[in-house]
């Protein structure tokens, strides 16, 4: 025990007494856990610990090595900056959420079996909901439902999976998966490609990140996306149809963001379109690459969070999310756009910013991988993470038709959160020494290079030559644009209307009864809940897990309370009574 | 020092002169990504001649990483390419909806 402490406990243990602190003893509080996190990190050294034998299987909470403990790294400094960010809010819900959704996210981790990854896993599902429902709207509110479902979706082909592993292997230790092509293989690989977003289950991520709560949403673009990357290292390095899957997510996200005009919706598809990078990388599989997966995904929780913290203040201070109604906020908010730009060339990848000490690493890797196609799409991808992020977030939102919008900068503790980030991706740019001596395998890497850093200029200024001089085309327009989720949102409606009129009546019958948000939640899980059913009946696993699907849903209807807050807190007790049971009772 | 930077860049006053130094930073790029092509090729031939070869075949190279000026070409193509693109989907293949369209 005083070998090793689990960061995870001081997050999960620690957001209890949250609630109970008021003012500034709850400041501090909130960010001192973690600092006391980054410590527990800081004096860590490889190895297995707290192991515990349950059901004749070993549970291993803590399994250090390079790998794990470099995403502890950015984990808990995300967390740190995040908390300095969200220190005026009063709100201490919100505040247990994100430390259980970080104690989830280390706990997965450090989590050296699967049943213990698994158990983290649903808990940073459960947790991170709430930091959409406490936006408190009734678009939150279907957001944070569906996320929540696709989630519980995710999580059961997760299991499903890791019990046919299981069975087939004997083993539950997590590691690099056969390449056998059993149904295992696959169930765990959608389980896992769910949560990295990769097209076509990553509409999760765009439909509920720009409904989180300002503070909330820069937590939520830090875990889930990047947990999911580091299973996938762990897990399924080398697998070739990432490759591929990456690179065309790096595109998606692209394409998708020149059509957006909410602002967080159109960085959201930014980190589609980044975390396409990372997933690339981990399918080529080559040491280099590998590293490059891993330090891009710590550079973008850094600079991704650095932009949601921009956006998050303009949204505060003007009450406003869409590119069409802002405009002209540079003459009253010149930091926060200072400090948005520095994120911005950081996510493009400006020599002497973190994207470009870690970008070009997935790049050079899929190039000294003999694989020119894919190093030319990501460099064409990374021309159009600069055209949004870079150029036309900023400039419609900053710049551009003055909306006669005077909003005032954030307060000093939001600041401050995007100066610790900001700092950061220049600091990782100009010196990244520390960040390589961190990457998990090896593999020598020199960014600086001359035609690197020239070509990698070429490529930036003249995406911005091509951005004026098309600036016209680019104006936002006030759209949405349809995704994977119209299956579950609008797919299913149209489908029960013409299949089922007996069900349309019982759905008017509900809608009398119920609230309107109620039944409308309802009524939309009920949808996605047959749209399940209908596309998967073809397997016999998948069926039975459609039925506990259904009958679920039947048992959460009963229970039903229709407030969110308090079945969403049930479930979060119940999750961190299991694991604080687990880790104290079976104590050697 | 901030606020004067982004005043500068926002105001409508010094558009000229703002132009004419987006203009300066594309030449530069373009000169200097000729200036290293060269000497990396030059270095590359002496490095033959020195019996270096394990050096020069070390990294993996494709034609359009010995072309100077490649990466501006690159990336302007690619920007113009994403735009058109994406618009096209977006408009004709009836991706942008109103948006009540959800509701």
């Amino acid at each position: 025990m005083t070998e090793w402490f689990h960061p995870a406990v001081i997050f999960i243990l620690g957001a209890f007494l949250v609630p109970f602190l008021r003012g500034k003893a709850q400041q501090g509080y909130i960010v001192l856990l973690p600092v006391l996190a980054i410590f527990a990190v800081f004096r860590m050294t490889a190895g297995d610990y707290w192991t515990y034998s349950f059901l004749g299987n070993q549970l291993v909470f803590g399994h250090v090595d390079k790998l794990s403990i470099v995403f502890a790294w950015v984990f808990t400094i995300a967390a740190l900056i995040g908390m300095v960010y969200a220190l005026h809010i009063t709100d201490s819900g919100q505040h247990v959420a994100a430390f259980l959704y970080i104690g989830g996210s280390l706990g997965v981790t450090f989590a050296g079996d699967y049943f213990t990854l698994f158990v983290f896993w649903e808990l940073m599902a459960f947790a991170s909901a709430f930091l959409v429902f406490a936006s408190r709207n009734s678009k939150a509110m279907a957001a944070g439902y569906r996320y929540l479902l696709v989630h519980i979706f995710g999580g059961v082909c997760l299991l499903g999976g890791i019990i046919l592993h299981v069975i087939d292997t004997g083993s539950i230790g997590v590691g690099v998966l056969p390449k056998d092509g059993s149904l295992a293989f696959y169930l765990i690989l959608v389980g896992v490609i769910l949560n990295a977003a990769v097209p076509p289950l990553h509409a999760w991520l765009t439909d509920a990140y720009p409904e989180g709560t300002v503070t909330g949403s820069v937590f939520m673009s830090a875990f889930t996306t990047k947990t999911a990357v580091y299973v996938l290292v762990r897990t399924f390095p080398g697998t070739e149809l990432l490759v591929w899957m990456g690179t065309i997510m790096a595109l998606y996200g692209v394409v998708y963001a020149v059509l957006e005009n909410d602002c967080r919706r159109l960085l959201a598809y930014h980190i589609i379109s980044q975390v396409g990078y990372m997933v690339a990388g981990v399918g080529i599989g080559t040491e280099l690459s590998l590293n490059g997966s891993v330090s891009h995904a710590f550079a973008h929780i850094l600079y991704k969070g650095l932009l949601f913290m921009g956006a998050g203040a303009v949204i505060q201070m003007t009450g406003k999310r869409k590119l069409t109604e802002l405009g002209g906020l540079y003459k009253t908010m010149p930091i926060t756009l200072f400090l948005y730009m520095i994120g911005g060339f950081a996510i493009s990848a400006f020599p002497l910013f973190s994207g470009f000490v870690t970008k070009s690493m997935v790049v050079s890797g899929a190039a000294y991988d003999h694989r020119p196609a894919v190093a030319l799409l990501l460099t064409m991808a990374s021309a159009g993470t600069f055209l949004h992020t870079g150029l036309k977030l900023p400039y419609y939102m900053f710049f551009g038709k003055d909306s006669g919008i005077r909003a005032k900068e954030p307060p000093l503790n939001m600041l401050i959160g995007m100066g610790m980030a900001a700092f950061l991706c220049v600091g990782i740019g100009v010196l990244p020494g520390p960040l390589y001596k961190l990457l998990p395998f090896v593999a020598e890497y020199h960014p600086y290079t001359g035609q690197h850093v020239t070509s990698a200029l070429g490529i930036l200024l003249f995406t911005g030559l091509g951005f004026f001089m098309l600036l016209k085309k680019l104006d936002p327009e006030p759209t949405i644009s349809v995704d994977t989720d119209w299956f579950y949102r609008k797919g299913a409606k149209v489908f029960m209307w013409f299949a089922n009129k007996p069900l349309a009546a019982y759905e008017e019958y509900l809608t009398n009864i119920y609230n309107r948000w109620f039944s409308a939640g309802f009524l939309k899980s009920a949808d996605f809940f047959s749209g399940i059913f209908d596309r998967h009946v073809v397997d016999g696993l998948v069926n039975g897990v459609a039925a506990f699907f259904m009958n679920l849903s039947g048992v959460v209807r009963r229970a039903q309370t229709g407030l969110v807050r308090s079945y969403a807190f049930v479930m979060l007790v119940g999750s961190v009574a299991l694991i604080a049971f687990y880790l104290f009772a079976y104590s050697k | 020092m901030i606020k004067k930077l982004v005043d500068y860049f926002g105001s409508s006053e010094n558009t000229k002169q703002k132009n004419r130094l987006g203009y300066i930073a594309l030449a530069l790029v373009v000169v200097a990504d000729f200036w290293v092509q060269i000497s990396s090729y030059l270095e590359a031939k002496h490095a033959v001649h020195a019996e270096h070869a394990e050096h020069a075949t070390h990294h993996v190279t494709y034609i359009w990483d010995k072309i100077p000026g490649w990466g501006a070409f690159y990336g302007f193509v690619s920007c113009v390419v994403i735009i058109l693109v994406s618009k096209f989907i977006g408009h004709q293949g009836g991706i942008m909806k109103k948006e009540d369209y959800y509701d």
